[in-house]
Formats: structure tokens, sequence, C-alpha cells
């Protein structure tokens, strides 16, 4: 019996499901369905831009309005992955400029962008919207010149945390005075000055404008003008917020923010100086986040911002701000539910300030939506991290870096096995964990038990054997990116894990215990499985099998395993079962 | 860094004999760390912390000034030479001024809102991140520190002109 449902029909149905995860699961009921899908699907993320080849992508999906795009491992955050390694946009740039002319978004991390990609963007896209490149780096301001030029109906333009060559602040003079549709534009990573007439009278014609990051070199004496410019605004970040002590600035500046009835993040404040902090006084009420942690300012000053900001989601801070002054977070923010908190001082030996394990305590007492935290710290141990795990079992991301590797309970100079165990425990909707400290094999005997929901985890030095690898890829079900460094963990638990790697996007292991033979078999053993072989000491293949590895990364993938931008430190297993570069 | 090299030992330095204390100042900061016995240094490991890289520059930037210092060269008038001094080293304005003095032999004065330096010969003067020449004295002295670009010591009329034009 064969009856078909209108085509149009189910087109219709299928445009109320957004997640990808959804269409993904319809496109698998049949043949007909998984065609109808692929023709109106508009929106892709591409979590690994090696899972996956443009030609593939273009070839299912031949009607894409935006596209969302990861290339390097996190840890490339953290100089792990050497210069050259890869996730060049160009080609899918190219690929797309051709395939869909229509496209309107872009979203890129970490991943290495030209200025001709950027011209490309400009250029290729009558309707193109938004660009948002987080963590990218290989292009200039020239790029951001053509984009600015090109794209007469940009909506948002969002570098953050990029690395950009800074070669003039002229880029932003190249929006033409018919450009009025912007809605977002984060230039913070930027160095140098743009022109602050440009600027303004950009921000003065754009009516959308919600979201406006300005960088370091946007003086505070002209920050009023722009937000009085813009009173509409939802995020603001500023410049350096530092001046001469001036009352008629100040009070300038305060009069401009109190206008902005709709603000609800504030960002930057490079180099305080607190006199200042007051002017931004009026909205604190309506602030949800709060981004200081540029803001070099004792405790008390941070203290007496951050006790305005009775409805406070999100807070990101420098660990200036010291126990004292997380307490008092806690007394004032009961809606707090994402902390971070950065070392300000990473690589000194001695502290620096008084932050330690209590300060994360009172939060997580304090807090009752605390879901979200990264807190930098140099001493911690069991009992605080029990107590923590007890209070907040809402916890979702919990990293944790003690800055001392192999840091022991300083208490009772005990592994922190305890304590972390504690965590995965009692969050049971724990989905990311980033560990430090002194760890043995029984952490991972916990977490490979109890973290059943854990899609993503971070370790370096930590554990004894191979059994503590072990224990996470057989036991964590929801595991999706695991990455290690200076772990003692190698070829056994590999091996003997090998399939559990085809249902994740990613497995790295930097200065591990891990073969070149291993990676040969593991590589053999998976043909859906990319295991690229990392290393700057020469072709493996001219050492002993046994010899270990300086890094491996693992990914799955529909593409070739030989791709063609390979540098010459990367080896991947080619058809004939032996180690090329390309 | 050159944390390794302790460059502290060989420094000609201005500053009083002993520890540098806390600063008392309109803009608190934490406690700089104890001049006289640096920590040793560590071995610096890749990507550890992992503290993204622009982060690490705001505080290497830190690190490193308290490493090499703030020098500024500080010009006479009348003198063949310049000298150079490292601002961090001070506590304050008196304490730098005394340390002028000493080192140019010379008396600059007590300072005064209104007056400047009334009733010396010499002011002492900075040029600041806008290329102006301002009166040492005037603004909080953590501002003062991460303005300043380089010191004159006036003489003469221009001093005193200086001096009470504020």
């Amino acid at each position: 019996m064969a009856y078909s449902f209108p085509e149009e029909v189910l087109e219709h149905v299928f445009s109320f499901l957004s997640l990808a995860r959804d269409r993904n699961a319809v496109s698998l009921v049949c043949k007909s369905w998984y065609e109808i899908e692929r023709w109106c699907r508009h929106r892709i993320f591409v979590g690994n831009c090696y899972a996956v080849s443009p030609e593939i992508v273009i070839r299912r999906f031949p009607e894409l309005r935006a596209v969302e795009m990861k290339g390097k491992p996190h840890f490339a955050d953290f100089n792990l992955v050497p210069e050259g390694w890869g996730a060049y946009a160009y080609p899918w740039i190219a690929a797309m400029a051709e395939a869909y002319p229509f496209l309107e978004e872009i979203k890129l991390k970490r991943m290495v962008v030209t200025d001709e990609s950027l011209e490309l963007i400009s250029k290729s896209y009558k309707n193109f919207k938004v660009l948002v490149l987080t963590s990218c780096e290989g292009f200039t301001t020239d790029g951001l010149a053509s984009i600015a030029a090109n794209c007469r109906h940009l909506r948002e333009l969002d570098l953050r945390e990029s690395e950009v060559e800074d070669l003039s602040g002229h880029w932003l003079s190249h929006f033409p005075d018919s450009c009025t549709s912007l809605v977002s534009l984060n230039m913070s990573c930027l160095g140098s000055e743009v022109s602050f007439s440009s600027l303004e009278r950009l921000v003065a014609r754009s009516p959308n404008l919600r979201t406006l990051r300005l960088n370091r070199a946007v003086p505070l004496e002209k920050l009023a003008n722009l937000v009085r410019h813009a009173p509409q605004l939802v995020e603001l970040g500023t410049g350096a917020y530092s001046s001469e002590i001036r009352s008629d600035t100040f009070s300038s500046l305060a009069d401009a923010f109190s206008a902005c009835k709709q603000l609800k993040a504030l960002s930057g404040f490079w180099d305080v100086v607190p006199s200042y902090l007051p002017a931004v006084y009026s909205v604190c009420s309506g602030i949800t986040s709060l981004n200081l942690s540029y803001a070099a300012i004792p405790s008390s000053d941070l203290v007496k911002l951050i006790s305005q900001c009775q409805n406070l989601q999100r807070l990101w801070v420098l660990d200036y701000i010291e126990d004292s002054g997380l307490e008092a977070l806690a007394a004032s923010c009961k809606d707090l539910q994402e902390l971070r908190v950065f070392p300000s001082d990473p690589f000194g030996a001695e502290p620096n300030v008084s932050l330690t394990e209590q300060g994360l305590v009172s939060v997580s007492e304090g807090c009752p939506k605390l879901e979200s935290v990264l807190y930098f710290c140099r001493q911690m141990s069991n009992a605080a991290l029990i107590a923590i795990a007890r209070n907040r079992p809402n916890f979702i991301r919990f990293r944790l870096c003690i800055i001392e590797p192999q840091a022991a309970d300083y208490l009772t100079l005990e592994p922190l096995d305890a304590g972390f165990g504690a965590i995965v425990e009692n969050c049971k909707e724990l989905r990311r964990l980033s560990m430090s400290g002194l760890l043995t094999d029984r952490v991972f005997k916990y977490i490979g038990t109890h973290a059943k929901k854990l899609e993503m985890l971070s370790i370096a030095f930590a554990g004894e054997s191979d059994l503590g690898l072990h224990h996470v890829l057989s036991g964590c079900d929801s595991l999706r990116k695991l990455e290690i460094r200076d772990c003692p963990f190698g070829d056994k638990a590999v091996l003997a894990n090998a399939a559990k790697l085809d249902t994740m996007r990613s497995l790295w292991m930097s200065s591990c215990s891990v073969s070149f033979g291993a990676c040969k078999l593991l590589a053999q053993k998976m043909p859906r499985l990319n295991v690229e072989v990392i290393d700057e000491r020469g072709p493996p293949d001219s050492r002993p099998e046994s010899c270990v590895v300086e890094r491996v990364y693992v990914y799955r993938t529909v593409a070739s395993r030989q791709r063609l931008d390979m540098p010459d430190f990367v080896w991947t297993l080619d058809e004939d079962s032996s180690m090329r570069y390309s | 860094m050159l944390s390794h090299l302790n460059l502290e030992a060989t420094e000609l330095r201005l500053g009083l004999p002993g520890s540098i204390d806390d600063v008392p100042s309109n803009n608190k900061r934490p406690s700089p760390e104890d001049h006289q016995t640096p920590p040793a240094p560590k071995a610096q490991i890749v990507g550890w912390p992992p503290v993204k890289s622009y982060r690490k520059s705001t505080a290497a930037a830190k690190n490193e000034e308290a490493e090499s210092g703030m020098y500024v060269k500080v010009s006479m008038d009348g003198a063949p030479y310049l000298r150079k001094i490292d601002i961090r080293l001070y506590n304050g304005y008196s304490h730098l001024l005394t340390a002028l003095e000493d080192m140019f032999k010379l008396s600059i004065g007590e300072y005064s809102e209104r007056e400047g330096y009334k009733g010396s010969e010499y002011a002492p003067a900075y040029e600041d991140k806008d290329g102006d020449l301002m009166l040492v004295g005037d603004v909080p002295w953590e501002m003062f520190m991460s303005s300043c670009k380089r010191l004159r010591i006036m003489r003469g009329a221009d001093a005193r002109g200086l001096a009470s034009a504020q």
C-alpha cells in the first residue's frame, strides 16, 4: 500500500523543527523524508570542519542560509596545537560562494580565516547578514574593511576573541552611510583606534543596534557620546574605563547610562578607575551579565558595583575579587547562574591575592541557581569540593583549575579524587568537567561510574595508568569530547575502547603514552576515524613503533582521511596502511 | 620572563633600603611583590595554566612591568645628560620628589594644589600620554604612574609659570 503525504505539507511540518537533532531524526525515517528534509534545511552546525567536506555538505543540503562551524580542537587555545595544523576556512567559503548565493550567516570558531575569505564573503552573498568569528585568526583589518564596505544588509559583525592583525582602524569608516542595519558590533579584540567620528555616525544611524562592544582604544571621555546615540542598547562593552577624574565627564557618563533602560550586559572595563564605576549604577538593577575580567581593581571596588546588580546571572571577574568579594556576591546575587574567576597573575609563583577554595564554597552555598563555574585558584581540598558538590547538585559545567599542576589537598595532602568524585556523584546533570590537582585512577573510576551525562572532559597531569582512561571511555555514556594532556594513558585503553571513539566527536591526547604502533592499529581497525599523529620530531616511521607520539588527535569523519591541507608534522594512515603526510 | 637573571641585584636604585611598603592611594591595588626577594622562578609549562593568550597579555604585561619596571627619562633644565628612574619603586609623590632632589642635588619644596611648588626655583613636570606638559602632583599617584611618559625638572621663569598657572 503506497500512500503519500503531499511534500509541501511535510515541508511545512518540518519547518517547525529547528533543532538539528530533530531534523537528523526526521531524515532517517525513510528516503522520501530524507529528500524532503534536505531540501528545506536552512541551517547547519558542523562541530569539526574535518568531519565532513564542503562537497558532501553542498550535495546534501542545497538550500542553506546559515552555516556554523568549528575548526581546531579546544586545546589550541592554550598553544598545544602547532601553528599551521589546519582548520582553514577558505575552501569552505569558496565552495559555498558558488553553491549558496543566498547565504546569510557564517559563524566560525577556531578557524583560520584570511582576508581573501572575507573579501569573498563580502562579494558573494547579496543578502549576507551575520558574521561571527570566535577565536579565529589569519585576517587583518583589511578583510574587515571588505565586509564593512560590501555587505549592504549586515546585521552582525562579531569578532569575539579573534586574533586580528591590526593594520589600522580605518576599516570602520568603510561602512557606507547607507548602512543602517547593524544590530550587533563586537570589535573588542582589536587594538588600534578607529575613527571616532565614523564610529559615532555609524552608531547614530543604526536604530536597531542592540550590542556594541568597543575596543580598549575608545577612551572613556567619548563613551557618553556613543551611549547617548544608542539608548536602546542591550549589551555594551566599554573601551578603556579610565580618565582623569573630572566631574563633567562623570556626570555626562552617568546621564548617558541612565537613558539606557534596556541594558542587560556590560563588559570591557579595561584600565578601570574605580571612581568612574558609579556612573553605571543607574542600570545595575537590570544587569544580568557582567564581564569584569579585565578590571584590575581591588575587591572592595568590585563588590560596590556587584552588590548593585541584584539580578545578576552571569559574572566574569578576576581573582582580585578575593574570598571576601565572593562572599558578598553570594549574599547579593541570588540569581547567579554562571561564575568565572580568572587569574590575575597566572604565572606568578606566589599567590598575589587572597582567593582560595573558600570563595567558591561561599558562592555554592549562597547562589541556589549556580550551574556553571570556571574557577582558577591556588589551593583546594576534598572537604571543600564535597561541600560544593552537596550544595549545588544542579551544576552543569564545572571547570576547576588549581594553578600548580598535581596540587594535593592542601589540608590532608591526599589526592583530590574524593572531591571530584563527589562532584560527579552529586551533580547528575553535569555536562562538562575540567579537573586539576593531584588525581589518581580512582577519580576516573568515579567519573566512569557516575558521570553519565558528561559530554566534555578535560584532564591534565592526572591518573596513574591506562585503567584511568579505560574507566572514562567505557563508563561515560554521553561523552563527545575528551581532551587529555600529560597523563600516563596509553595504548591499552585506547585500543580496548576503539569502538567508543566512533561515538564521539574527538579525542585529543598530548604528552601521554600512546605509541605510534597503536595509532596505526587504531586507524586500521576503525576506518571511519581519522587518527592524526601530530609530531614535530619528523616522520614517526623513522622511529620504532613502540615510540610514544607527541600528540594524537582522533576524530570521526565521513570525509577523506587524507586531508589535503596537512602540514608536514601531521601524519595519517592512507590506503596502503602506512602513515603518510600529503 | 627575566626573573632568573636577578636584575634587582645590579640595578641602581634610589629607593630607601628595605622592602617597598603597601601603597595607600586612591586606587588601592593589591600589594606588589616584595622586590628584595623575588620568588624562585618556575619552569613554564606550555599551555599551563590554561589561560587564553589574550588574557595572558593583560596579566603578562603587568608582570613584565613589574619585572622590568616603569622606567622614565628624567631631564633637568641645564643638566648635560638625562637620568632614568623606575617610578614603580616609589610609594608616592613625596618619595619620588625626595629621590629627585637627591639625584639632582636641588630642592623642590612642598606641593600645594593652589600654588604648585611655590618657593622653589624648580618645578617637577611630566609629559603625559597626550604629550602635554603637566605639573607633578595634581592627579592621584596611581594615575600619574600610568600616564607619566617622562619627567622634566624645570627651572627659572618657566617653572614659576607652570607652577602658578595651576
